[in-house]
């Protein structure tokens, strides 16, 4: 696992879009969108109705190797309101598991504000953890440090012809912005203006490399891709 | 002449001092015979007006009613341009028929009085026309046909929009069986094939083939540079001034480029050289419409006196004028010059004038190669596949949207368009499944389903195995006609000036590279990116110099019979007098320095250089078969302890570097690179994922993203990666992966010419080992690292460089 320190909190990064606290022994993840395949089959496109799945047992091998105390969910773990109650049986079945043993804790998200943890765990629209926020959306006005997600942040740059798409973490000096960890999950351009606004100060957009982590600054990001190409 | 012509239509022949052509008549017969029929015939032949002969003799004699004959044109634009051209024997012969366009463009209030009311003759697109099956009035609309005409049958049948529209044929055989079908063909290497294609149930015998009168051979030239022939490059931009004086002397010239990106560089070069200030223009597929439909006009008005063009412009619109022809970089390809050369003169007797502008070296011989191959009426085979299962999926959705249908009955009519001949009831079924709920193992979405069981009253009775279905919900059929096509364009942004206007589309990939303040050329001109906003790309003009768009567009490659004489040349040395001194230089020296393979070997140099080691391979299967072949072999070597550090490739060989020797290339060339490293990497690689893109939205998995729909802030959309990811790891087997399977095998790698390059490996390789660089190596050679130096800065370095490369390939 990579470090990522953020707040003077001592953080990693751990695959590549989850972090580890060791400190409070808890794993965060955001954006799991859970059931999105199944909410756009409703609307007639048949998307793979595996993802929720992928999803959970991508969890279940970070729970294996981190041995968490605590799972922090930072919101739209659903893809829709409806999601809990359809949830795939096999995915279910993990996940009623992993909250079994863990104190697994659901912040609310603009996509599921009715999650009620049906598979076990609680929901909380936000909470402070040891000096942290953790909360779905950054707030732009927010001076405390603060955890969100929302945004999928994705870093996408050509480097000598061939083009690279990362999931990416966003940090500024009090906010670190958690890439989606859904299977489904697209990615938001890291600078697109409306992570400009909701990051306040400009952020550094941060990818997990096998030994380090890589820091671009963003809004910059594509001018640096070109002077390397 | 035939007795089958009304008087009213001899008349008009003779009116106009134009004599019946044999195959215009031919065309008559076969359909008074009741036959289908292939009409094959070079440019200027009249083709058009034989396709619609019949059509107007049956108008003539008074025999047309309702919908009598549709017309099938690759292009939008084609369609509107016959029109123009038929409508002139209509009035002059003073015909009682209505003809009328359909196609996106068509305002839908017209759409829907076309369905009640239709014209005698409809002009329109493969596309446009399975969107017109997917209605249940197609029934009558189609009931009276007489006729389909398939223009420019050879720029599509091989291709997934042949596919559709073999499909959407058997539908209209069903709908009006006494229906002939007449398609009309550039010069072909098969015309059996193409007399497979369009007969139903490949029944052979029923088309009649008509085959055109021979026109004047036509007078093409190499154009020779002032200098020596390049050793590298491959877009003759070191003409540009001889190809402005060619302009000059012209009334209207043709330069065809073989890339987009081409086109660009050329109308800046050209610019350059361009002292009187002569009118050019440019066309290319990612122009506006508006943009590309304003130079057609003044090219069409005779203002312009050359247009730069690609292949946007391969098919034919008639503009008459045009004297000459230049092709800069190689042909490629013998029927694609003869189809480009053709834009000249479009009159049968007159020769069609045309220069070749070779690249380098190689791309002499393959001008050469392609000069010979006009001469000896040799055309490029074409490859007839089965048809797409993501084009089979599309079609049975539009058929389901018509009315409730019956398996074996679909199956029956499917089975009758050759590219599904050989499709089993079993493959079938299962796209159904994949219409009907995905597909999936995981039968999670029964309550999602698109399609529901019919009843005995709506698709009639059943035996057992049989199944009936119907479109469970309207809102499926309306998701239907919003993403049906064949033609999966990459992402792209518009171009815009700040006030607005639309200057064209650049792919993301390249949008990607560029800020606020970058330069960049497009539609001939100079342009400052001012920002990027959503799909919008602003820009402003701009005298700084700038850089051109890059286009990830599939390259094509040299063909087979090209290659072919292209190796005869090396090996025969009596086919050198005709070659320029440094070419034939060129070919000794590498004769008395390394070897020149006979046509039958595959010739591999080794040999040091700077530190690093070099392989070349002389295969001649073109660009898209090396690439692969090279990721291939780097990927062996790197298993070997080879430490390659990369490959370069062109048309005729495929260069790999590394910082240790190869001392046994027969080892790396072994066939079970296929099975072993093949599978490996086309799964991993971007290939796959982007068939997988294609299949999914030609398919019906996902919906297109429709312009304007795309919202700010949220991520509205997937990516079909993400999904192919999930796919691959929990239902490998499923038939869209299939899909997309056959495709990056058939279309993205060649693996036809990789296997048959690997088949004869063992056996025909000759190794030389060198101490130096050879000079065949050289036009490969200074491909190496080309992309990695920094734009404009190292210009003299580079020249330089390539200084010192060919004075040691060439001392002896």
């Amino acid at each position: 696992m990579v470090p990522l320190s953020f707040a003077g909190h001592r953080l990693f990064v751990a695959g590549d879009a989850a972090l580890w606290w060791p400190a409070r022994r808890a794993l965060l993840l955001a954006d799991l969108h859970l059931e999105k395949g199944s909410f756009f089959a409703a609307a007639g496109q048949m998307l793979p109705p595996y993802d929720s799945r992928a999803t959970m047992e991508a969890i279940d091998a970070l729970v294996a190797s981190t041995r968490p105390e605590r799972v922090f969910c930072l919101g739209d773990n659903y893809h829709d309101d409806a999601g809990e109650a359809r949830l795939a049986p096999c995915a279910a079945s993990i996940l009623q598991r992993l909250t079994g043993t863990l104190d697994w804790i659901w912040i609310r998200g603009n996509h599921d504000r009715e999650v009620r943890g049906r598979w076990g765990g609680r929901a909380v629209t936000e909470l402070e953890e040891h000096g942290l926020l953790l909360r779905h959306e950054a707030e732009p006005g927010e001076t405390r440090p603060e955890l969100s997600g929302h945004f999928h942040p994705k870093l996408r740059m050509t480097v000598r012809g061939r083009r690279i798409a990362r999931r990416c973490f966003l940090r500024t000096e009090t906010k670190l912005i958690l890439p989606a960890f859904g299977s489904l999950t697209g990615g938001l351009d890291v600078d697109h203006p409306e992570i400009a606004r909701a990051c306040a100060a400009p952020p550094e957009a941060l990818v997990a490399l096998a030994d380090r982590l890589a820091c671009f600054p963003v809004g910059a990001s594509r001018t640096m891709a070109r002077k390397r190409a | 002449m035939s007795d089958a012509l009304p008087r009213a239509l001899a008349d008009w022949f003779a009116g106009r001092g134009w004599r019946v052509r044999d195959h215009q008549s031919a065309m008559l017969d076969a359909d008074r015979a009741g036959h289908h029929a292939l009409l094959v015939a070079s440019t200027g032949a009249g083709k058009t007006l034989a396709g619609f002969l019949p059509t107007l003799a049956d108008a003539a004699e008074g025999a047309v009613e309702g919908l009598h004959t549709l017309y099938i044109s690759p292009l939008k634009a084609l369609a509107v341009d016959i029109q123009r051209n038929l409508k002139a024997p209509i009035e002059e012969i003073g015909l009682d028929l209505t003809v009328e366009t359909r196609t996106g463009d068509t305002p839908s209030d017209r759409k829907a009085r076309q369905r009640s009311r239709p014209p005698n003759i409809l002009l329109t697109t493969p596309e446009s026309l399975s969107l017109l099956l997917s209605h249940p009035d197609s029934v009558t609309l189609f009931a009276d046909l007489k006729r389909v005409v398939i223009d420019e049958v050879h720029a599509f049948a091989t291709q997934k929009r042949g596919d559709l529209l073999a499909l959407s044929l058997a539908r209209l055989q069903r709908i009006a069986p006494a229906m002939r079908r007449a398609a009309l063909s550039a010069t072909v290497a098969d015309a059996d094939g193409y007399r497979a294609w369009i007969a139903p149930y490949g029944d052979i015998d029923s088309v009649a083939l008509v085959l055109g009168e021979k026109g004047a051979d036509p007078d093409i030239d190499i154009l020779l540079p002032l200098g020596r022939v390049p050793w590298g490059g491959h877009s003759g931009r070191y003409a540009a001034p001889q190809v402005m004086e060619l302009i000059a002397t012209n009334r209207t010239t043709l330069v065809f480029c073989n890339t987009r990106s081409l086109a660009e560089l050329i109308f800046q070069d050209l610019w350059k050289s361009n002292d009187d200030s002569l009118p050019i223009g440019i066309h290319h597929g990612s122009l506006s419409v508006e943009a590309r439909r304003k130079v057609e006009a003044a090219m069409a008005r005779g203002d312009l006196r050359a247009l730069v063009a690609t292949a946007s412009l391969d098919l034919g619109i008639d503009w008459g004028d045009i004297d000459c022809v230049v092709q800069m970089g190689a042909p490629k390809g013998s029927s694609r010059l003869l189809q480009r050369i053709g834009r000249a003169n479009h009159r049968l007797d007159e020769p069609s004038k045309a220069i070749l502008v070779p690249g380098n070296r190689f791309e002499y011989l393959e001008a050469q190669a392609a000069l010979d191959a006009v001469e000896a009426d040799e055309r490029d085979p074409d490859i007839f596949r089965p048809g797409g299962l993501d084009v089979l999926a599309q079609h049975i959705m539009a058929m389901a949207c018509a009315a409730p249908f019956r398996e074996s009955d679909l199956l029956d009519e499917v089975q009758s368009a050759l590219p599904y001949s050989a499709l089993t009831p079993a493959a079938f079924a299962r796209i159904v499944d994949f219409i009907r709920d995905g597909g999936y193992a995981l039968k999670s979405y029964d309550r999602f389903r698109r399609l529901a069981p019919a009843s005995e009253e709506e698709a009639g009775p059943i035996d057992a195995g049989d199944r009936r279905w119907r479109v469970s919900h309207p809102r499926f059929v309306t998701q239907h006609r919003m993403n049906a096509g064949i033609i999966v364009d990459a992402a792209t942004l518009d171009v815009r000036f700040k006030n607005g206007r639309k200057l064209g589309t650049v792919e993301e990939y390249f949008a990607a590279s560029l800020s606020p303040g970058d330069t960049f050329f497009f539609s001939g001109l100079s342009l400052e990116v001012e920002r990027i906003k959503d799909t919008d790309l602003f820009v402003r003009a701009t005298s700084r110099p700038a850089r051109i768009p890059t286009y990830v567009g599939a390259r094509m490659p040299l063909s087979t019979n090209l290659a072919a004489r292209v190796r005869i040349f090396l090996a025969d040395r009596s086919h050198w007098q005709r070659f320029p001194a440094d070419v034939q230089e060129w070919l000794s020296v590498q004769a008395e320095r390394s070897v020149l393979p006979e046509p039958g070997q595959l010739l591999v140099e080794t040999f040091p250089r700077e530190g690093r080691h070099y392989m070349v391979a002389y295969s001649f299967e073109g660009w898209n078969a090396h690439q692969s072949l090279g990721m291939l072999i780097t990927k062996r070597m790197e298993n070997r302890g080879l430490k390659p550090l990369g490959f370069v490739s062109n048309d005729y060989a495929l260069g790999c570097y590394s910082l240790e020797p190869v001392t046994d290339p027969a080892a790396l060339f072994s066939k079970d690179i296929l099975h072993d490293e093949f599978t490996d990497w086309v799964q991993q690689s971007a290939l796959l994922k982007r068939a997988f893109r294609e299949v999914s939205v030609i398919g019906g998995l996902v919906d297109r993203q429709h312009p304007g729909k795309r919202k700010t802030g949220k991520q509205v959309t997937f990516s079909t990666d993400l999904i192919y990811d999930v796919l691959r790891k929990y239902e490998p087997d499923h038939v869209l992966l299939e899909a997309a399977w056959a495709d990056a095998r058939a279309r993205l790698t060649d693996i036809g010419r990789l296997g048959d390059l690997l088949d004869r490996a063992a056996d025909t390789m000759v190794h030389v080992a060198l101490d130096r660089v050879s000079p065949l190596a050289v036009p490969l050679m200074v491909l190496i690292g080309r992309e990695s130096v920094a734009q404009g800065s190292a210009d003299d370095e580079l020249l330089a460089e390539a200084e010192a490369l060919i004075a040691e390939a060439m001392t002896l």
